[in-house]
């Protein structure tokens, strides 16, 4: 099964985020990036379909040249190939752009199945997956917490959380899957595994590579734009109320009727 | 890593005598793609398996603990060092040091640096081929579990005054062994103890002693103070049926067993003191930003701000002393590593390096975890909370690998000897500063950036020269029964260290990624640096005054004042604008 990983790498949601004073972004210095939580999740999904039908497991990721270490990540986890598309024209793409190069990437490969994370923890859009499929003119199925593949009828069955239940769907290979962090625990990359990676070439292609047309991605092509990046309004402290019950109660109605006006 | 990574070879304890320069230090800045994967997978690791475990741990759930060594033998991390003939990644030092200092969490990291450390090193560096092939890969993949019995009832720091005897049996195909081991790490469920006796009676020895061997029991669990999730325990050895093909090195030559695995772990184990100076630090600013007192945040006030300011600064300077000597040991080894014998020579030309790391890493820890008490307040002093334990844990870096007396005289005095064999120049450097003192002018840097700092950390090495020379002239080969003295000429030698890898941090920063980026290291050492000068004033004035008085005394002392003039800055603010920017990313960074 030859299976296609996307791979995003994003600050490490541990560190706190500073946004750049001008609010055109955040402030990457000193940041930790990593590999998106969610595309270790698909990683370790297409690692374990390779395990149990073999074929191949390929990372492709879109974005600068540091984007390495986070393929990186994902070759010592076990990949056996990873391609970074880089290219200056890039800058200020949106996802729909995003999606436009990697499905230009992803028609060079042989593909039975694509696996996104749900979204990317940076800007929790959740667009990339869905609009990848829909450009290679894929089944897709997001957001998947289960994963089963039926080989005799080329088929994979998932399931998918919805509100008061489980979805079960079966897609047609080829397809692209979305991945939920509760499908799998990823593994650790192993130190031999992190030895290994370090040996295999990272392929770089450009969009001149791809045979993608500059306007349809990049700013000019974005259909939106960031107009400012601006930090949560700061928690003001609690208040604590220390009488008996009846008194704070009849206090803590007060409160929500006059200055919470939320009855 | 690769040879291109690294400097040439410098030899050990040569920062006294030269100047080095910034781009020849190895800083954590410099750790490669690999390295950093691989501190990453570490701290995930220790997040996900055991943060959430730690209360099973302290428990002393020994099944918990062996099921994850075998998932680090796995993954690979109980053979970093280890040749990969046996089943290890044969990987450099730098990288142990990445290991050690993100696996720093409490007794587990005890439990683990055992085994791979003392457990795994005496195999791997002084096994025959027979005995790494019959018990390394096994360690390696955490089936079998190692552990290190050097210690007596009456043979502590005094390691070569052990009185567990080796007989050998009349057929000559086993040594007898008999004796008590005390306060064995692992010893509850370690399968292969690397045990210490002496054979007829004076030859110092190690002996592998399987778990099985008849005659060979293991004692009760000790109650400790902290690292309870460590097992420590006694050995009893009654005729413990050793077959003579389980000699490790040479007989007679256990103390080169002995002092070469401890100079590996003096050298890992700063690195675990600075990881867990960072995670304290850590939980530090988290508190301070919660707590509020007076309808403000502790972190606002700033006595709270000190503490967490000095608390970076004094980990930042560990670090900075930790991965410089992690180069230096790579230096010599340029890009060899897969023989562990090399290694281990590499280590030894660093065994200054290795004990001023020991003891100065488990002293800023020290002094971290108590002032993370407290900032918690009244809380620090509860169970409940974490400062408690993280108190209790640390306190044992001070007395194992060598506590921080014996340490220090080994610093003084192995300097010395390597003087007097000739491969470190420090009797002309000493003379030379004898003669500068009397001199109308001191020759120091005036220019280029930090430059004050600069001049400020040779003049502090000029005065640990001329205080330690002073001393030595005194007292010849006398001066190893004046123990303060050497005491104090330690002191300022490990300041000396300190503060000279601090800055060439700072400084190689500056180089790289400029002022902005650099900000913080270099408002670090530079509030170090003026702080450290009156200590360093205070102890060589000791010295001096031990060793010399009347006239002599007071011409000394005005050369020692020269040497060691300074004005100070306004480390207040300095200190203020650290601690801001600790509580803006909520943990260690510079
Ligand atoms: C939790 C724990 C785990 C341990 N694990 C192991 C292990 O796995 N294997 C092992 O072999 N050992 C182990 N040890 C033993 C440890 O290495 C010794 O405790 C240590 O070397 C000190 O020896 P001691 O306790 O006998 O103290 P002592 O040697 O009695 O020292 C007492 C005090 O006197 C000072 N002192 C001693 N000699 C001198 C001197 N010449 N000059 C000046 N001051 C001196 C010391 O610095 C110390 O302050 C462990 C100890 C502990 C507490």
């Amino acid at each position: 099964m030859n299976i296609v990983v996307c791979v995003k790498q994003v600050p490490d949601t541990e560190a706190p985020i500073r946004i750049r004073p001008d609010g055109s972004g955040i402030d990457e210095s000193g940041l930790n990036l990593v590999m998106n939580y969610y595309d270790e999740h698909a990683t370790e999904a297409g690692l374990r379909l390779k395990e149990q039908f073999g074929g191949s497991v390929t990372l492709i990721g879109v974005g600068p040249e540091r984007t390495k270490e986070a393929l990186r990540t994902g070759l010592a986890m076990g990949a056996d190939e990873a391609i970074l598309v880089s290219d200056v024209a890039l800058l200020g793409s949106d996802h729909l752009g995003t999606a436009r190069v990697l499905a230009a990437a992803i028609k060079t490969l042989p593909h039975d199945l694509i696996i996104c994370g749900k979204l990317s923890t940076d800007d929790n859009a959740a667009i990339v997956g869905p609009a990848l499929a829909e450009l290679l003119g894929l089944p897709q199925a997001t957001a998947i917490a289960q994963l089963e593949v039926d080989t005799s009828g080329g088929t994979v069955v998932v399931h998918r959380e919805v509100e008061g239940g489980v979805e079960v769907l079966e897609v047609p290979l080829p397809a692209l899957l979305t991945v939920e962090r509760s499908l799998n625990e990823p593994r650790y990359p192993s130190l031999p595994g992190i030895m290994k990676a370090k040996r295999k070439e990272i392929k770089t292609m450009s969009l001149a590579d791809l045979g993608v047309e500059v306007p349809s991605v990049g700013a000019t092509a974005a259909k939106s734009a960031l107009t400012r990046l601006v930090p949560p309004p700061k928690r003001q402290a609690g208040r604590m109320i220390e009488e008996d019950a009846e008194k704070a109660v009849a206090e803590i109605v007060a409160f929500l009727k006059n200055e919470a006006k939320v009855l | 890593m690769d040879a291109k990574e690294v400097s040439a070879p410098v030899a050990g304890g040569s920062f006294l005598i030269s100047e080095t320069a910034p781009g020849e230090v190895f800083t954590p800045e410099d750790l490669n793609e690999e390295q950093r994967l691989v501190g990453q997978t570490v701290r995930d690791f220790v997040e996900r398996e055991i943060v959430p475990n730690l209360d099973r741990l302290e428990e002393k759930d020994w099944t918990l603990t062996r099921d994850l060594l075998r998932k680090l033998g796995e993954l690979g991390f109980l053979g970093i060092n280890v040749p990969a003939a046996y089943g290890g990644a044969e990987l450099d030092q730098v990288t142990s040091l990445v290991v050690a200092e993100e696996l720093s969490l409490g007794g587990f990291s005890v439990s683990y640096g055992t085994h791979i450390g003392i457990g795994i090193g005496p195999i791997a560096y002084f096994g025959t081929e027979a005995q790494k092939r019959k018990y390394l890969p096994k360690m390696v993949k955490g089936e079998l579990i190692g552990a290190y019995a050097l210690t007596e009832p009456t043979a502590g720091s005094d390691a070569m005054g052990i009185r567990t005897r080796a007989v050998l049996s009349p057929d000559r195909t086993h040594y007898l062994l008999s004796g008590t081991k005390q306060f064995i790490s692992n010893a509850a469920f370690a399968d292969v103890f690397n045990v210490f006796a002496k054979v007829d009676g004076d030859k110092h020895t190690c002996f592998i002693v399987e778990r099985a061997t008849a005659g060979f029991t293991v004692g009760d669990e000790e109650h400790k103070m902290g690292i309870r999730s460590s097992s420590t325990a006694s050995l009893f050895l009654e005729n413990a049926k050793v077959p003579v093909e389980n000699v490790l090195g040479e007989i007679g030559q256990g103390h080169k067993v002995a002092f070469n695995i401890l100079n590996v772990g003096r050298f890992k184990l700063a690195a675990g003191c600075v990881g867990a100076a960072t995670h304290v630090i850590r939980e530090a600013i988290g508190y301070a930003k919660e707590r509020q007192q007076f309808g403000k945040p502790l972190a606002e006030f700033g006595l709270i701000k000190h503490k967490l300011a000095e608390m970076a600064i004094r980990t930042y300077v560990a670090e900075s002393m930790v991965f410089r000597t992690g180069g230096l040991v790579e230096g010599t080894l340029q890009g060899l590593h897969g023989d562990p014998a090399e290694s281990m020579r590499a280590l030894e030309e660093y065994a200054v390096e290795c004990a001023i790391n020991k003891v100065y890493g488990s002293e800023v820890l020290g002094f971290a975890v108590d002032e993370n008490v407290q900032i918690y307040g009244g809380y620090g002093f509860m169970e409940e909370y974490p400062a408690a334990r993280a108190y209790r844990d640390a306190r044992i870096n001070r007395l194992f690998e060598g506590t921080n007396e014996i340490n220090r005289l080994l610093t003084t005095g192995m300097l010395l000897r390597r003087a007097q064999r000739g491969r470190l120049d420090l009797i002309p450097a000493a003379m030379a500063v004898a003669r500068e003192i009397t001199e109308p002018s001191l020759s120091e840097p005036v220019d280029g950036p930090l430059a004050e700092e600069r001049r400020l950390v040779n003049m502090v090495k000029k005065a640990a020269l001329f205080t330690a020379g002073v001393a030595v002239q005194k007292y010849l080969d006398q001066i190893e029964h004046e123990q303060e003295v050497l005491a104090g000429i330690a002191d300022l030698v490990i300041e000396a260290f300190a503060m000279e890898s601090g800055l060439l941090r700072a400084l190689r920063a500056l180089q790289r990624d400029g002022a902005e980026r650099a900000a913080i290291k270099i408002a670090m050492i530079r509030t170090y640096i003026n702080d450290a000068i009156p200590r360093i004033d205070a102890t060589a004035r000791t010295v001096l005054a031990a060793v010399e008085e009347g006239d002599t005394l007071r011409t000394e002392l005005a050369g020692l004042r020269r040497f060691l003039r300074y004005t100070p800055i306004n480390t207040v603010a300095i200190r203020r604008k650290i601690a801001d920017q600790l509580i803006a990313h909520g943990r260690y960074a510079n």
